[in-house]
């Protein structure tokens, strides 16, 4: 008993470092921001209920923002898992080469943001490559980012920054799939497709909702992409959520703010919530 | 076995895929030597214009570079020793309310940046550091990456090293830097490499928190320069991404396992 303890304590001391800082810069003002949610005036003066929360959803700005998000996770997120899935399948069989391959998908994830909008700007600019392309073959040249184009400009981005991500969860997961599986499956006579339909997507499942979940919480991460590409006043096909909480932070409507803000991490929250619970019971199915 | 009947194919569709991946690497690097007229897949004429302009002829480039680099290193020492030692309590003792506390440290790891952005900001007004650099410091440090990937890194080594080591005598702290941490190589130099990577891009933080844009990091100055001349353009592009491309080089493997080790069991 004594001993037992000793080692909580122990481990607690470990964590102590960590925890104050953790509380100090991200749980007491976060639940600092809740009571904001209630308030109105500089420095959350005057308490007002609800009025904050149906002033945010009649807000035309933010429903804009919500209705691009949800529309940017409902295609972008599909795609994505859909092509790194393709490629570790591919990957998956040692070959020569392979490793190159994983890199050289990969790496766009280092690659600062900053660096990334310089190329974006040089092909979908006004007198960039593609318009100079356009030109010369006598079509209409467009503003690209201007456009309900620059939504798929920045989906296109966003696969190609962590298609290398979702790439390494899945070969990680395709590597746990004991190989005589698939071998027993092939010697009878099984198909390359149908060992991969019936055995290995089978198999994968709980990787699939891991990569479903965390490339949900990554393309919240494009919003610095969108915020790079469009500035304070991007089309309105891509402002974002990241669009609106930071022209509050600008107008100092922190009420505001701290109402979006909060939404957000509700969403997050039940999605991380739903995460373990699918995880308890697949585990339980295998 | 399964898909080998096409080698051809696969390689080929991999290979097309490859040149997209690349292609804005590719675009910068060639670009870095445009004379700086006009947007243009290979520039017209060759010029060294962008690096005399960024390199030599105005010093506040590398200014930002180092301003940037000093900031990284801050950031990445102080999370690695911080999550080194929390990663070790959630590891390998039991506490009350450590359940409650890692799924807390789950939750705001999931957090998009903004969400906690005005909490953030009124801590660090009462405490008076808005405007200097640990505004930018001292939150990054205590961010939960570090302490979630630590602990699943020190979770897969199996716990007979450490009995041993206990009957031999050995206190906390030798088990963790005398056997955990050596094992655990690969682990944190993925936890370095992508703290530093988060660290290097960041661009939120400075333009909220810092009032000087003197004391920008490159990648805050790099994305306000959106117009102008290609050659200098591409070539901070270069700079920016030079040094995560090294990290990157060196530690890929690393990186790999990091993430791999990142899912949640």
């Amino acid at each position: 008993m004594k001993l037992h303890t000793k080692s909580a304590l122990t481990g607690a001391a470990f964590v102590l470092p960590f925890l104050a800082g953790f509380a100090l810069f991200y749980l007491i003002p976060f639940v600092w921001s809740i009571r904001y949610t209630f308030t109105k005036g500089p420095g959350g003066l005057y308490f007002v209920g609800l009025e904050n929360y149906q002033d945010i959803f009649q807000s035309a700005a933010f429903r804009l923002a919500v209705g691009n998000t949800f529309r940017f996770i409902l295609i972008g997120v599909p795609l994505l898992m859909a092509l790194s899935f393709g490629i570790a399948l591919l990957l998956a069989e040692k070959f020569r080469g392979a490793g190159f391959f994983r890199s050289v998908f990969l790496y766009p994830l280092v690659i600062p943001a900053a660096s990334t909008v310089v190329v974006i700007q040089a092909f979908f600019a006004e007198s960039g490559i593609l318009n100079q392309l356009f030109q010369w073959l006598h079509l209409p040249i467009q503003e690209w980012l201007h456009s309900p184009h620059a939504f798929s400009i920045l989906i296109g981005l966003y696969i190609w920054k962590n298609c290398g991500y979702n790439l390494i969860l899945f070969l990680a997961g395709l590597n746990a799939i004991p190989r005589d599986y698939r071998e027993a499956a092939a010697v009878e006579g099984a198909s390359s497709w149908q060992i991969t339909r019936s055995i290995t997507i089978p198999l994968l499942i709980p990787s699939f909702f891991f990569i479903f979940i965390i490339s949900i919480i990554n393309s919240f991460k494009s919003f610095r992409e969108a915020y790079l590409l469009g500035g304070n006043f991007p089309h309105e096909s891509i402002y974002m959520l990241q669009h609106f909480l930071n022209n509050n932070f600008q107008n100092l409507s922190y009420n505001r703010l701290s109402v979006a803000a909060l939404l957000t991490f509700a969403v997050i929250f039940a999605m991380v919530l739903l995460l373990f619970q699918l995880k308890r019971k697949t585990e339980v199915i295998l | 076995m399964k898909y080998q009947k096409y080698p051809k194919l696969r390689l080929a569709f991999l290979i097309s895929l490859a040149f997209f991946a690349l292609m804005p690497l590719l675009y910068t690097i060639v670009n870095s030597f445009s004379d700086g007229s006009a947007y243009a897949l290979i520039p017209s004429r060759l010029s060294l214009q962008g690096y005399w302009e960024v390199l030599l002829r105005r010093p506040h480039y590398l200014k930002k570079f180092w301003n940037s680099l000093i900031l990284c290193v801050a950031i990445v020492a102080g999370q690695t020793a911080v999550s080194c030692l929390a990663g070790f309590g959630f590891s390998r003792f039991r506490f009350p309310g450590k359940d409650v506390l890692f799924f807390l440290v789950i939750i705001v790891m999931m957090m998009p940046y903004q969400v906690t952005l005005v909490s953030n900001y009124m801590i660090l007004d009462r405490m008076g550091l808005v405007g200097s650099w640990f505004a930018l410091v001292l939150p990054a440090i205590f961010s939960p990456f570090g302490v979630f990937l630590m602990r699943q890194v020190f979770d897969t080594c199996p716990n007979e090293f450490l009995e041993a080591a206990r009957l031999d005598g050995a206190g906390s702290f030798r088990v963790l830097f005398s056997i955990l941490i050596p094992r655990s190589r690969s682990g944190l130099a993925s936890l370095v490499l992508l703290t530093f990577i988060d660290a290097w891009n960041m661009v939120e933080q400075p333009l909220v928190y810092l009032n000087d844009p003197y004391e920008y990091p490159l990648s805050v100055f790099l994305s306000q320069m959106n117009q102008g001349n290609v050659g200098v353009l591409c070539t901070c592009g270069v700079l920016a991404a030079i040094p995560v491309l090294l990290l990157f080089f060196y530690y890929d493997e690393d990186l790999a396992d990091g993430i791999a080790l990142s899912q949640i069991h």
